[in-house]
């Protein structure tokens, strides 16, 4: 059994321009131990989706509409707000993108990681704070006594980051959810956040789930990953099977727009042309079709299904069918990375 | 440092304060004793000039007011009844603060309430309801409140004394009436400022922590909220403790806000000037207590002698 079992989950929202379907049938598995990226451009639908597995999409104007989220067995959408309680920030616990607005200005930062511990693991004030401060050592942050007492504002962007991990990972959950974690952080600093995610998954067998467009985060630290679009999952894929045997024309795409340094001569880069569909009004048929180069008629027409192309690898295109024309491989990934 | 200087600059305004005062004062027409003409006898007016120190040229005057003032000894009222300022605003004092300080705890607890409920629930029949009370506290005049308040709650249903001071059951009344105005500024406050709150990245980190709903209300929100009732609450707690005229005279609460006013009209000099500089040292005093605290409430704001930090 995996740990995170997600199928078919549907999610919209309501808005006064008419209702978005953010999400449109994501399924897939989290294993003990195991990280799975989920990528795609903004407005695919990649942090709607892990909102909804930590019920935090907010109600009215949010509605998870359907499909199941089975955690280590238990379905999450039948729980009410207080069984959820004692899953999330216990077992399951999430990272925001951006730290300086996710922590709380007014309050120490030491109290920001032990609240959950009193919360959840009934320990008393003192025993919390003990734990808080081994917390801070654990995610690398100097001088953690003194630390604990500072607030946000005194800390910069990196440190701030390493906080919400040692908040994310308090209780020792099983799996751990990172929402973009490095992409308000520089260059240098978001490296030694992401070693810092591996060190802890290493030591303590944590599933991860990573937001990211940073196919490098990707190569580097995840197993599976998901490529969302147009709040679709495009292809599915370990990932070994993304550099040497992408499927999606879409993840072509993503593949080519990496600028190549190794490059001799100066290239430009290679954006995929056009724009995300409008999800108030999405297309009829494959979401990408628009932009996509190899468009047939019928991808206008109808959402393919996904395909599956090898084991554990399944792609949402048209061109996987037998009566499709076969075009000339896209190999020139393996040398991008 | 900061306290120093900040001391410092509050001895300047409250003495500006007491200058301008004495100037604009002295400019007022007429004196405490002047009446029709012939109506005392010329010998009696300068004899009563001579006690109060009215013959002096006006320096003089000001100097030995300002002598005065060092040693705390607000002079003697000019009204004929031969009591001490100081003993005037200590008599009236404990009735207006207690009216004030119950207004001021009224308007807090129901005015964050409201605002909070309003905010929680968003757009509903809560959040109407809410605003409709502000909206209505806001616009209705305390003297209209008042005898509404004592003829329902006071003739017809008689909970409450109609006026008079002594028991807390007088002070219900009359802190009703004076409450409703601050009250209602107080809900919009915290309605916006909560509403702006619940939509922050923090507010959901919060809930991704499992945390329960009051928790993270209280805890992650309030006090984040609570900042721009802060600045507003100071001068309104001055105006409240140093009394409020109409609704004192309406319960007949033996206040000191009647002096304010009366004072002015029997040009009773010396406790025009004593209210004013009372008013104007708690004014200075609960400003300071009130920018201190913000550093409580919120941490990223730090005190410092000169502008930014």
């Amino acid at each position: 059994m995996s740990l995170l079992e997600v199928n078919n989950l549907k999610v919209n929202f309501k808005t006064y321009g008419g209702t978005v379907d953010a999400v449109r049938g994501v399924s897939f598995n989290v294993n003990h131990g195991e990280t799975v990226a989920i990528v795609g451009e903004s407005g695919s639908g990649k942090s709607v989706t892990v909102q909804a597995i930590m019920g935090l999409i907010a109600h009215p104007a949010g509605n998870v509409q359907g499909g199941s989220i089975r955690f280590k067995g238990k379905e999450l959408l039948k729980l009410n707000k207080k069984q959820m309680r004692e899953i999330k920030g216990k077992q399951m616990s999430m990272i925001f993108q951006d730290s300086m607005t996710s922590l709380n200005p007014t309050m120490q930062v030491g109290k920001q990681i032990s609240e959950g511990l009193i919360y959840h693991q009934n320990v008393s004030k003192r025993e919390a704070k003990v734990r808080a401060i081994e917390m801070l050592k654990e995610v690398g942050i100097p001088n953690a006594d003194k630390r604990y007492e500072q607030y946000p504002h005194e800390f910069s962007g990196g440190m701030r980051q390493r906080v919400m991990i040692a908040i994310a990972l308090a209780c020792n959950p099983d799996l751990l959810i990172a929402d973009e974690p490095t992409t308000a952080l520089d260059v240098t600093i978001q490296a030694q956040v992401l070693e810092l995610l591996q060190d802890i998954q290493e030591k303590k067998d944590t599933s991860i789930i990573l937001i990211t467009h940073d196919l490098g985060v990707v190569a580097e630290g995840a197993d599976k990953v998901i490529v969302m679009y147009g709040g679709m999952m495009v292809e599915k894929c370990s990932v070994h099977e993304l550099f040497s045997n992408p499927n999606h024309p879409y993840t072509w795409g993503l593949l080519e727009s990496i600028p190549n340094v190794y490059h001799e001569k100066k290239e430009r880069l290679k954006p995929i042309e056009g724009s995300p569909p409008d999800l108030f009004s999405p297309p009829k048929g494959c979401p990408f079709a628009p932009r996509c180069k190899y468009a047939m008629n019928i991808c206008m027409e109808e959402v393919p299904d996904l395909y599956d192309i090898a084991e554990g690898h399944s792609s949402r295109c048209f061109l996987n069918d037998e009566l499709a024309p076969k075009i000339a491989e896209f190999s020139d990934a393996e040398e991008l990375v | 440092m900061y306290i120093i200087r900040r001391v410092l600059t509050m001895l300047l305004t409250v003495w500006v304060i007491a200058t301008l005062t004495f100037i604009l004062m002295k400019l007022i027409p007429g004196d405490p004793f002047s009446t029709e003409e012939g109506a005392l006898p010329e010998e009696a007016l300068e004899n009563l000039y001579a006690k109060y120190g009215l013959d002096d040229p006006l320096p003089i005057q000001y100097l030995t007011y300002m002598k005065n003032l060092l040693t705390f000894d607000l002079g003697i009222s000019m009204e004929g009844s031969g009591r001490s300022v100081n003993d005037i605003i200590a008599s009236g004092l404990g009735a207006s603060a207690t009216l004030g300080l119950l207004t001021l705890l009224i308007a807090l607890v129901f005015g964050v309430t409201l605002g909070i409920i309003a905010a929680l629930y968003h757009n509903s029949i809560f959040d109407y309801t809410a605003m409709v009370i502000a909206t209505v506290g806001i616009s209705v005049p305390n003297f209209i409140l008042a005898p509404l308040l004592m003829k329902f709650l006071a003739v017809d249903l008689q909970v409450f004394p109609v006026a008079n001071w002594g028991t807390w059951q007088h002070a219900v009344l009359p802190s009703i009436a004076l409450a409703s105005g601050p009250l209602a500024i107080i809900a919009r406050f915290v309605r916006s400022s909560m509403l702006d709150v619940i939509n922050q990245d923090y507010m959901k980190t919060a809930d991704a922590k499992g945390l329960p709903t009051y928790r993270i209300l209280f805890l992650h929100g309030i006090r984040n909220a609570i900042l721009p009732v802060v600045s507003f609450i100071g001068p309104l707690f001055v105006s409240l403790i140093t009394g409020t005229l109409v609704i004192e005279r309406i319960f007949s609460v033996p206040g000191i806000g009647r002096y304010f006013v009366d004072s002015i009209f029997n040009r009773d000099y010396t406790v025009i000037m004593g209210t004013t500089i009372f008013y104007s040292v708690i004014l200075v005093v609960v400003l300071f207590l009130i920018d201190v605290s913000y550093r409580f409430i919120d941490p990223r704001i730090t005190l410092t002698s000169k502008g930014g930090s």
